[in-house]
């Protein structure tokens, strides 16, 4: 695979990424809208989302229960996986230029992402 | 609005939300992540195959970015919005100065490259009319440096701080203009993301105000990006400097009068 090739590849990967996410919201919102839409929110003061919007797993679990909520937030979970991906679509580029110096720095790149995504509080 | 500018949208979406539609700060700063990652990736997929941006580059700074973001976004929920806000007006006030004396963009390409970007493989080529264009790099530690701050703003305010990843390229380590614009934007979807974890786990990202603005800028940046080459710069340039300046006065007041958040 050439170095052209590669960017090719992945600039797929990004477009590729936020479309699944922004389809993804879509859905979620229409099912939001769809049962919600009437209501007015309340974002002038701050109370934090509930545990199950929080986590990896509770958002899974509201997606399985088909709540439009939970449904968005995969779809922006997704969307800040793209670059993620990206990072770990890097460090594979140049483990394949046996570029080691690289590979360090963008595993440790990848590492701090995520782990600032998953790491519990 | 974002494509048109070269700016990240949040700069203009955080104060829109908290000063127009009364929004608290915090859920604001959640939004305007999601926002920046989608303009960030959506553009950058076009950018990756015009071959400007150098990863190398961009990755190394990403270490000094993620760690700046993440410590930006944990110090976000123990300082007071009032703060958050002056810091934002400030931001604002220093992009208005900044869109209505455009810098000249003549390239500056450096005679050597410093010892640190040698030993990092930094240096690398661009294509140009002519083919490729080789180029230097410099001061990779000073542009370290500055990037740890864009990412500290950026994990703070939930903007992408493009501006300040612009300047530790193109001034600090002597990159072409293009170069830095094409790899600033990559990683700004990189930092973004970083402090997005944070503020996710927080529960900071309300997804009724997330999905509206996520798919409000994609469908703006798309649109943007088609009309950018027809729109009259200069005059947009001097529209978004007066916008911004009217902004960072209202979000001074509001931090003073402890009506934010």
């Amino acid at each position: 695979m050439t170095e052209h090739e590669f960017e090719m590849k992945l600039g797929n990967l990004l477009r590729t990424g936020v479309g699944l996410a922004a389809a993804v919201v879509i859905v979620g919102g229409a099912i939001y809208l769809n049962r919600h839409g009437a209501e007015s929110p309340a974002y002038h003061t701050f109370h934090s989302e509930p545990a199950r919007l929080r986590s990896l797993k509770g958002v899974l679990e509201s997606c399985l229960q088909l709540s439009g909520r939970g449904i968005i937030q995969l779809g922006l979970l997704l969307l800040i996986a793209t670059p993620i991906a990206r990072v770990a679509f890097a460090a594979y580029g140049f483990l394949r230029q046996r570029d080691w110096m690289y590979v360090a720095i963008s595993s440790f790149v990848l590492t701090l992402l995520l782990g600032a995504l998953l790491k519990s509080t | 609005m974002g494509a048109l500018t070269g700016l990240g949208g949040g700069v203009v979406l955080i104060p829109m939300l908290t000063l127009v539609f009364g929004v608290d700060i915090r859920y604001a700063i959640g939004a305007s992540l999601v926002s920046v990652i989608a303009t960030s990736s959506g553009a950058a997929a076009a950018y990756v195959r015009e071959g400007y941006s150098n990863i190398r580059v961009g990755m190394f700074l990403e270490i000094a970015t993620s760690l700046g973001a993440i410590l930006g976004a944990v110090l976000a929920a123990w300082v007071d919005p009032k703060w958050i806000g002056l810091v934002f007006g400030a931001v604002l006030l220093q992009a208005a100065y900044s869109s209505f004396r455009p810098g000249s963009y003549e390239e500056h390409l450096a005679a050597g490259s410093g010892r640190m970007a040698q030993l990092l493989k930094l240096d690398s080529s661009y294509p140009a009319v002519d083919g490729p264009r080789h180029y230097h790099v410099r001061n990779v530690p000073a542009g370290f440096g500055l990037m740890g701050a864009a990412g500290i703003l950026s994990g703070l305010l939930g903007i992408g701080s493009g501006a300040v990843k612009v300047l530790a390229m193109d001034r600090a380590m002597k990159l072409p203009f293009k170069v830095s614009t094409t790899t600033s934007n990559f990683m700004i979807g990189v930092t973004a993301a970083a402090s997005a974890g944070v503020y996710f786990r927080r529960g900071y990202i309300d997804p009724g105000l997330a999905m509206p603005v996520m798919l409000g800028v994609l469908a703006g940046s798309l649109a943007g990006a088609r009309w950018l080459t027809v729109a009259p710069v200069r005059a947009l340039r001097i529209l978004f400097g007066v916008v911004i300046a009217l902004l960072a006065i209202e979000m001074f007041y509001n931090s003073l009068t402890g009506r934010l958040g």
